[in-house]
């Protein structure tokens, strides 16, 4: 009997600590998104903030992430792709892959806020871009390095090896063979992994904080040596800077609603990607 | 000729990503070293007051280390029985069908930006907290902790659940052979089979938790002193940098401080980040 009880009671808080977790993400979601449609319209998308950020919209924030997520991503993904081939294909097991896998552990547990500093240190001080774009682009682009890595690796390991060798005995070079059969078969992995990069990016406020975001500009930026607004860095600004919290706090919640929205729809994109891609292998 | 081309631009791909990891460590130590020394090894880290303001700065970083700590255990004490908790569930109890709304809904929580939490955090949570416990702000350890410990269950409830689900289900045959029920053979076959990798997601947990910024610095209420009660605010380690890196001068003696701390946190979570990975490799 007592030890029915004990099973009922510990089977019952497994279940209850798992309702728990996902009606507090349910939750937060809900919160997000009944609050955020109140202000969301064709305005706040499309016009700049007026009257310090108490009024208006958020464009230049919307293109500012964009700019921001699409530098990262140009500058990590040859990086990332390059290297995750090098790990499968040519490295032996020797110091030097363990050398790189250490990297790659230490580079996606390093805290955001210390990428922000070497942002700080490298780009913006001692290359001399300034608060910028391209400082804050770079310094994203070395944050979500290990992820591009990670998944690559993953998607070219998959590849069967007798793709390799049929390759082979067609007389295909090795590095043919990577880039003309291993690679399209992989692609769609690797895009998924890139993907959800862009998510990862595009949401990230610590590492843009000294290097590349601005409070307030009612200007898109020109080049990409000019500080920008972006998503994330936006709802921040509302929340602790200005005087004005009755207008600025829907505005954040219209903003977290619009950087949710983009970064659920890479992810449900990647998953589609993913999906579709089972269903093609035929092998 | 293309060949062997090819073969080195993936191998200098592989220098340039271990030479981003050497020039973070670089970049962080270059300022924050020299800083920590002139400020004194003992004084920087043991000192009791954070004051960079004042005519004669303090550069005690003990009360953000406190902070630091306090609002990582907060948030463990919170995720730790949820993640793993939920890790069994899935692993254990749920149907596959049930398992495959679950997962999803964990990872959809694993991909909330850190802002989105802060907002929540100070603009709902907090003030909802005022109401229920009467308390004067809500922006204290209390509400970190707690939205710091559902931003930390993914990772936690992810890898315990990978260690549970690798437990071999002869042992979980075995243990029914002898009439133990569903709970019995949970808790005396299968999570000492799998207690290594849940600790090694537990110090994963922590490591991120301890760097986490955005929902410190929003929810945290940002006083540098040593917290007398759980609704009291606090300041982080990683809070301080994002808060006052910004109205530094270049060089100052602050701007080094500032990366001090920055030495002291990549070294806390380098320590996490190995020991996670020696439990791991090694499967004690």
């Amino acid at each position: 009997m007592k030890r029915r009880l004990f099973s009922f009671i510990g089977i019952n808080f497994l279940r209850s600590s798992t309702l728990l977790s996902i009606s507090f993400i349910f939750f937060l979601i809900s919160i997000i998104i009944l609050k955020g449609f109140q202000v969301i319209n064709w305005e706040f998308i499309t016009q700049p903030p007026k009257e310090f950020m108490t009024k208006g919209g958020i464009f230049p924030a919307i293109v500012g992430t964009f700019y921001l997520t699409f530098l990262s991503i140009i500058v990590a993904s040859p990086i990332g792709i390059l290297t995750g081939i090098f790990l499968v294909e040519y490295s032996r097991k020797n110091w030097f892959l363990s050398l790189i896998k250490i990297t790659i552990g230490t580079l996606s547990g390093i805290p955001s806020i210390i990428f922000a500093l070497f942002g700080l240190a490298i780009f913006v001080v001692l290359f001399r871009f300034g608060v910028s774009i391209l400082s804050g682009g770079l310094t994203l682009a070395v944050m979500i390095l290990p992820t591009i890595i990670k998944t690559t690796e993953e998607a070219i390991r998959t590849v069967p090896d007798n793709f390799r060798e049929a390759a082979y005995a067609l007389g295909a070079k090795k590095s043919e063979t990577i880039i003309k059969v291993v690679l399209p078969v992989a692609l769609p992995n690797i895009l998924t992994g890139i993907i959800v990069s862009v998510g990862r990016a595009a949401g990230e406020t610590a590492p843009i904080l000294f290097t590349a975001a601005t409070f307030y500009t009612r200007k898109l930026p020109k080049s990409i040596f000019e500080e920008t607004m972006a998503l994330p860095y936006h709802i921040y600004a509302l929340m602790t800077e200005g005087t004005q919290a009755k207008s600025q706090v829907p505005i954040a919640y219209g903003t977290a609603l619009v950087l949710l929205a983009l970064v659920f729809l890479m992810n449900g994109f990647a998953i589609f990607i993913r999906y579709k891609m089972r269903r093609g292998k035929k092998w | 000729m293309k060949d062997t081309f090819f073969k080195r631009i993936t191998l200098f791909s592989s220098y340039l990503t271990i030479g981003f990891l050497i020039l973070i460590v670089f970049s962080i130590f270059k300022e924050g070293i020299p800083g920590i020394l002139k400020i004194g090894i003992k004084e920087f880290i043991f000192g009791r007051y954070w004051a960079p303001y004042l005519d004669t700065p303090q550069f005690g970083i003990y009360p953000l280390i406190v902070g630091s700590i306090f609002a990582t255990l907060g948030a463990l004490i919170v995720s730790i029985p949820l993640g793993v908790g939920t890790a069994i569930y899935v692993a254990e109890i749920a149907n596959p069908k049930l398992k495959e709304i679950i997962k999803p809904f964990i990872e959809i929580l694993a991909g909330i930006p850190s802002v989105i939490f802060g907002l929540f955090g100070m603009a709902f949570l907090g003030p909802l907290f005022v109401r229920l416990f009467n308390i004067s702000t809500g922006l204290n350890l209390f509400t970190a902790s707690i939205i710091l410990g559902i931003m930390v269950l993914p990772i936690i409830s992810s890898i315990s659940e990978d260690a549970i689900s690798s437990v071999p289900k002869d042992l979980r045959e075995a243990s029914y052979a002898l009439g133990a029920n569903r709970w019995e053979t949970i808790i005396f076959v299968v999570l000492p089979k799998a207690r290594v990798g849940i600790i090694s997601a537990i110090v994963l947990g922590f490591g991120r938790a301890i760097g986490e910024t955005m929902v410190v610095l929003m929810v945290a209420g940002g006083a540098s002193r040593i917290p007398k009660s759980i609704f009291c605010p606090v300041r982080t380690m990683t809070a301080t940098i994002a808060a006052e890196m910004g109205e530094t001068m270049v060089g100052s003696l602050h701007f080094k401080a500032l990366f001090g701390i920055g030495v002291v946190l990549f070294i806390i979570t380098l320590i996490s980040i190995m020991l996670s990975e020696f439990m791991r490799l090694k499967k004690v």
